[in-house]
């Protein structure tokens, strides 16, 4: 970490993330403050930057600098079933209840670079629910949706990915889901026929359509209490009379404003339905 | 720096410390068990704790730990209000952070020191938010994580105390910590378990609510 006077750090955090909405529409202005303070130093570092100052100067005045920093501000590298159990409660749980729809329509919300949107299409795949099932896939960073699109990861991490798989209760082997190629694992076109990938901010758009599951994880963390509230008052409003809400493993509802319209069905593993009152 | 575990020369921590930070790692809950027991009931000062831990596993630190402590002890929660008197474990790999508020807030970003939670996340976030009024202590660990960490609650004018390296079960980490400079205080886990003895408001009456 460099050596900064903390104040003056503060003051230049505050006005690169208004420059930042002011000239590019991303608004990190109700971003919990010490993650975004955290990444910031980082990115300033690795961008030779002195300052906050510098950072904004460049980002103001060169849209590819703005990218790199927004992969900082953005990207999570999830893993392929990231919390076996969380899987697990999904298949156990609320899959048999999703199954009673004729059709479905999942948001995975903030997905990053997918890892997360090809666990849950196998799953529903596994479950014979993937062709009647329509996955929106969204986040405010194009580029990793573009790499989420792709669906190829490095061939490193697959023997994780196919651990968490079988812990999960995968019913397979998830190298049916892929080919390698090179150091690539490419997955299966057909795990993403029925996903939609979509530019969507949970800052500042709106609900798009109704859902019967919303799987969010490790997002709202990033948030602040405001900005968490904003995006489970959107949550509650997709959701259609009983659907379901992931969040991530140490996610609570315990300090927002709608923990009462959730209760949770899936015990330690963070999986919530909407009340019928809600 | 005397050997014995009286509190002679040492600081009465009530009337300065508002939070507390330990990293430790290898070797590190049976440091904890030593310290946690010395922790008053009426404690003014909340104690936050990263524990390198295992992937991919639930952590049992708040099992482990709550029979041998006089306060409640608990996992983090995302945007928790921080309050004194009550013990805070990083929930395993997450990083734990202080915010503003004091609220306490967790993270997935990368693991620093091949570490989730990482102690360097922890300390730098909480000095941020208590500067002079923390006190962070590194405890025994195989890691470099907690340096960088302790460096910044000097900075920010906190009081740093790290493990006696003789007397770590692992004295990597207190080693690293101590070559950087960062260490006010350089104390047995008897001496350290009497500082954390005077976390109460001070007896002199002059108590803060």
């Amino acid at each position: 970490m460099p050596t900064l006077v903390p104040e003056t750090f503060d003051i230049e955090l505050q006005l690169l993330i208004d420059a930042i909405f002011y000239k590019y529409r991303f608004d990190f202005r109700a971003y919990a403050f010490a993650s975004l303070k955290r990444r910031l130093s980082i990115a300033m570092t690795r961008l030779g930057c002195q300052s906050l100052s510098q950072v904004q100067d460049l980002v103001l005045r060169e849209p590819e600098v703005f990218s790199t920093l927004l992969d900082y501000l953005t990207v999570q590298v999830s893993e392929m079933f990231r919390d076996p159990g969380y899987y697990r409660g999904l298949r156990e749980c609320v899959m048999p209840l999703l199954r009673t729809y004729p059709s479905l329509r999942v948001w995975v919300a903030g997905c990053s670079t997918g890892e997360e949107v090809y666990s849950l299409a196998i799953l529903l795949h596994e479950q014979g629910l993937l062709d009647r099932t329509l996955i929106y896939a969204t986040d405010i960073n194009a580029q990793a949706l573009q790499r989420a699109e792709a669906g190829v990861y490095d061939i490193t991490r697959i023997a994780g990915f196919s651990d968490n798989y079988r812990r999960a209760g995968g019913t397979g082997s998830l190298s049916d889901y892929y080919v390698a190629a090179y150091d690539g694992a490419v997955f299966d076109k057909a795990l993403r026929r029925q996903v939609v990938f979509a530019d969507h901010s949970l800052a500042t758009d709106s609900v798009f359509a109704e859902v019967q599951l919303i799987s969010c994880r490790n997002v709202l963390i990033y948030f602040n209490r405001e900005l968490q509230d904003r995006a489970l008052g959107l949550f509650r409003e997709a959701l259609s009379l009983r659907g379901f809400l992931g969040l991530g493993s140490k996610e609570s509802l315990r300090f927002s404003a709608h923990a009462e319209a959730f209760e949770e069905i899936v015990p330690h593993e963070r999986v919530f339905q909407k009340r019928h009152s809600a | 720096m005397s050997a014995s575990p009286q509190l002679a020369g040492l600081p009465n921590l009530g009337a300065r410390i508002r939070a507390v930070v330990v990293g430790a790692s290898a070797g590190g809950i049976e440091a904890l068990g030593v310290l946690l027991p010395a922790l008053p009931p009426d404690s003014c000062a909340a104690v936050l704790i990263v524990v390198h831990l295992l992937r991919g596993r639930p952590s049992m630190l708040a099992e482990i730990f709550s029979p041998m402590c006089a306060l409640p002890v608990a996992e983090a929660q995302d945007k928790e209000p921080v309050r004194a008197g009550r013990v805070y474990c990083a929930p395993p790999d997450y990083h734990l952070l202080v915010d503003r508020g004091a609220r306490l807030a967790l993270s997935v970003d990368d693991p620093v020191h091949f570490s989730r939670p990482s102690i360097d996340v922890l300390f730098e976030s909480a000095a941020e938010i208590y500067g002079e009024t923390l006190l962070g202590i590194i405890l025994s660990g195989a890691n470099e994580d907690g340096t960088a960490g302790l460096t910044a609650v000097r900075r920010a004018g906190g009081m740093t105390v790290v493990q006696q390296p003789d007397s770590a079960a692992v004295p990597y980490m207190v080693r690293s910590a101590l070559q950087s400079g960062a260490a006010e205080l350089v104390l047995t886990l008897p001496q350290i378990a009497a500082l954390l003895g005077t976390l109460q408001n001070s007896p002199s009456g002059q108590s803060r609510s």
